[in-house]
């Protein structure tokens, strides 16, 4: 029985059984009874419950013969909504013991929201992408079994107890460490983004996929706690002075290698276990990663299993030959790591479908990874007038900053769109801004402001401006 | 007593001696003063063992050889299955080599990078270092056996491909001692840049936007939409997005609506009976224990299609305790050179469930 013919009506099932029994024979509602709930009822009796599930199933066998005549709000005239003036279910019977679900997930009616992977964009599984789905999300935090996946060569369930981080290179002693020696060092919790490089690199030249997960959705935000990599680096007696670049390996085939830049990113970067709460998932590293936060997603090295020190980077094939920006003049950018300021208005979002004229609590994310948001301001009207956004607390560095407009619609075609302001100053571009100097073959850092065409009809489109 | 203090007096030593090492044990083993207890040293097996990476300086690559021609009979036997006979595929990654010339080799720069002729960026077009290419190809090839290429394989894999390229001739014998002078010919080593605002910080964006609040632009021009056909491309957006609520997803199976839903959703699907809980059978399991990493529903990937395995074993009998065999121990030969991996995790019953869902072409 669906979750929609439960909650037929009464007034619902009387209108059907009339149009129904019009219409043709209608079999005995006992037919519709399970032969559990018979062979129940046999062996125990009818009482309150059983009664309810009989109910029950007279309903689903009517309303499945009328289906799509419930709307929510479409209640006949008369006393009110039925879901108000009817007992629920939940209402009327015993709900689920605790820890019948041990390690909780979402509501079923929350299924739809999953990462998902964009068709033909490769054509191996185990190096592909899936897409966090920032159209439903609330607040700055990604729940971990959204947060987006990258892999070059599949993921495994690593054992904690054989993982092992090795430190070596301009070091004056090379050291191991356990999972359980990382866990007993001193740690922090922060908030912080991580975004591939390559995301919205999709729509480099033009409108590619449809809705914001696929466009944006290579964007998660989560708190990450780990110890400081300069207190491993000092624990281990690092030469900083000439050692200036540091090698993240990791322990997927792949041996997902990358050169950070630890000049730069030496005082924010975290050797990390646990993200919003718990242990890394598998899928982003369990059961250690590295977070260089502000710096794109392929340097948050997962799996991390070994961290050198040197006096080079290491032009390893994701900073030769992947991971470099084509400019006009067919010369290569190497080592383009960090995420500049970026917004995106997620509801609404590229194919979702509004329902009528009126309010609206127009929403988005905003983000820079040279640190705090200062303001975001939202155009109605393809980015000719631009309105101030509120900015939801708290407002962190490197970390994704929640924005929320209100807006009536009027009902006629709209284009909207978000433009950030961080506090280096630097207001994200638009698309045309940005391909007058990066041309469009790049496939990488492409924070172009966001369009959202709205038609009149209330369906919600990804078109660029310009 | 003399004899007994010189005794003492050993000990006395013994012991201090036993206490340094024990110190220096403990500081090796048990972590520094600041952290006791923390961490040990690594041992130079150990860092041996992991300090793979090979740098463009050539520090950490470790010496052999191989020639063009031992190259090409490895590149057949394990690696072209997935980047073709001369590393020029695009069927499962971006091809290797192609868009690179003898004139490339010359400037150091790709001449096909700025005129755009080449419909795709290879490899070879882009790698401005030879020990990028060594470095990746002994870390993680092939594709499905990681690590396990002898430095010398690597080095004639590396020869060959640079062969292709016509970096190096035919004849050519790759090792430790010539890498350097090789590195010199590679056709894209000046392609290179690292001035720009993405490195640091502090660095200086070279693009930036306007903060224009009010009449901003003379008229909004749309230079882009998604094309028609492609409205249901990525599946029904309307069961991606929440059943209820103001946003709802479009039903793409369908044309754009006429009008306005209306408060009630007219038109729309609502709330349904979703379920959190994953997809279960054999299609699941395809995915989930990866053979989909090497096996597609009609093209060949590193392994056969599943069309092609149904066409093959169509009304053979014993085909399904045949392949559940394959499945379980591995197998190599029947499709090309590419072994199959064993695949012991599998339990019987998921093993067969695989097979009959495979046999029956994935249905």
């Amino acid at each position: 029985m669906t979750k929609k013919q439960i909650e037929l009506s009464v007034e619902d099932i009387s209108a059907v059984e009339k149009s129904v029994n019009r219409a043709r024979l209608v079999k005995a509602p006992e037919h519709f009874i399970s032969q559990e709930l018979i062979a129940d009822i046999n062996a125990n009796g009818l009482d309150e419950t059983r009664r309810g599930f009989l109910r029950k199933g007279f309903m689903s066998a009517v309303g499945g013969a009328a289906a799509g005549l419930a709307a929510p709000l479409a209640f006949a005239a008369g006393e009110g909504d039925p879901a108000i003036l009817e007992k629920q279910e939940w209402q009327t019977t015993l709900g689920k013991n605790v820890a019948t679900m041990p390690y909780g997930v979402p509501s079923i009616y929350e299924a739809n929201l999953i990462r998902r992977e964009s068709p033909g964009l490769t054509r191996v599984s185990a190096a592909s992408v899936a897409f966090t789905p920032l159209q439903g999300l609330f607040g700055t935090i990604t729940p971990n079994g959204l947060h987006f996946e990258r892999h070059h060569q599949g993921w495994y369930n690593l054992n904690p107890e054989t993982h092992r981080l090795m430190v070596n290179g301009m070091v004056k002693n090379a050291r191991v460490f356990t999972m359980n020696d990382l866990m007993r060092l001193p740690s922090v919790s922060r908030t912080h983004f991580i975004e591939c490089g390559a995301n919205t690199g999709l729509e480099w030249g033009n409108v590619a996929v449809p809705t914001v997960q696929y466009t944006h959705g290579m964007l998660s935000c989560c708190e990450f706690t780990g110890v400081p990599l300069k207190v491993l680096l000092d624990e281990c007696g690092a030469d900083l002075k000439k050692g200036k670049f540091l090698l993240a390996e990791g322990g997927d085939g792949s041996g997902m290698t990358r050169t950070i830049n630890l000049e730069s990113c030496l005082d924010d970067t975290i050797v990390a276990w646990s993200m919003n709460g718990e242990m890394l998932r598998p899928e982003n590293g369990f059961p250690l990663r590295l977070v260089v936060p502000g710096v794109q997603g392929v340097s948050w090295v997962k799996w991390l299993r070994r961290l050198e020190v040197g006096d080079m980077p290491w032009n390893a094939k994701d900073e030769a030959v992947h991971y470099i920006e084509l400019m006009p003049d067919g010369i290569h950018r190497q080592y383009a790591s960090i995420q500049e300021c970026k917004s995106v208005i997620t509801t609404p979002s590229g194919g979702q479908q509004l329902l009528d004229k009126g309010f609206y609590n127009v929403s988005g994310m905003a983000w820079s990874g040279r640190g705090k948001i200062r303001r975001v301001d939202v155009s109605f009207d393809g980015g000719n007038n631009w309105r101030q956004a509120r900015l939801e607390t708290p407002v962190l560095t490197k970390s994704i900053t929640r924005f929320n407009i209100d807006w009536v619609w009027d009902g006629s075609p709209a284009i909207l769109q978000s433009r950030a302001v961080d506090d280096t100053g630097y207001i994200q571009p638009s698309i045309k801004t940005l391909r007058n100097v990066r041309g469009t073959r790049s496939i990488y850092h492409n924070n172009a402001i966001q369009s959202w065409k709205l038609d009149s009809n209330g369906e919600v489109s990804n078109v660029q401006v310009g | 007593m003399y004899k007994l203090g010189k005794s003492i007096a050993r000990l006395g030593l013994l012991s201090a001696a036993l206490l340094v090492a024990n110190l220096a044990y403990a500081q090796g083993t048990q972590g520094s003063a600041k952290f006791p207890g923390v961490g040990r040293n690594a041992t130079p097996a150990e860092v041996a063992a992991w300090d793979i990476d090979v740098r463009p300086d050539f520090k950490g690559l470790p010496k052999g050889s191989g020639s063009v021609e031992q190259g090409q009979t490895i590149w057949e036997a394990k690696c072209a299955s997935c980047h073709g006979i001369f590393g020029e595929s695009n069927e499962i990654f971006t091809p290797i080599t192609g868009g690179t010339t003898k004139d490339d080799v010359k400037t150091g720069r790709v001449a096909s990078l700025a005129d755009m002729k080449q419909p795709q960026r290879t490899t070879l077009m882009k790698v401005p270092t030879v020990s990028t290419l060594w470095d990746y190809i002994y870390r993680a090839m092939p594709w499905n056996a990681p690590r396990s290429l002898t430095p010398d394989d690597t080095y004639a894999l590396v020869a060959f491909i640079l062969s292709i390229g016509e970096v190096v001739p035919d004849d050519f014998v790759l090792s430790n001692t010539n890498i350097a002078e090789v590195q010199a010919k590679m056709p894209n080593r000046n392609g290179m840049t690292r001035k720009h605002g993405f490195w640091n910080v502090k660095d200086k964006p070279d693009v930036n936007g306007s903060a224009c609040m009010n009449n901003c632009v003379a008229f909004v021009q749309i230079g882009s939409t998604l094309p028609d056909f492609a409205r249901d491309a990525h599946g029904n957006i309307a069961d991606q997005n929440r059943m209820y609520g103001p946003y709802r997803g479009a039903d793409t199976t369908k044309p754009p609506i006429a009008k306005l839903p209306g408060a009630a959703g007219e038109g729309l699907a609502h709330a349904k009976d979703t379920h959190a809980n994953a997809p279960k059978g054999a299609a699941a399991l395809f995915k989930n224990e990866n053979c989909s990493a090497c096996h597609a529903p009609n093209a060949k990937l590193v392994g056969p299609s599943i069309a092609d395995i149904a066409a093959k074993y169509k009304d053979q009998s014993g085909a399904v305790d045949k392949l559940m065999a394959k499945v379980k121990n591995g197998g190599a030969g029947v499709w090309g050179s590419i072994p199959m991996p064993p695949q012991a995790q599998l339990s019987d019953a998921d093993r067969k469930a695989l097979v009959e869902w495979v046999l029956s072409g994935g249905k």
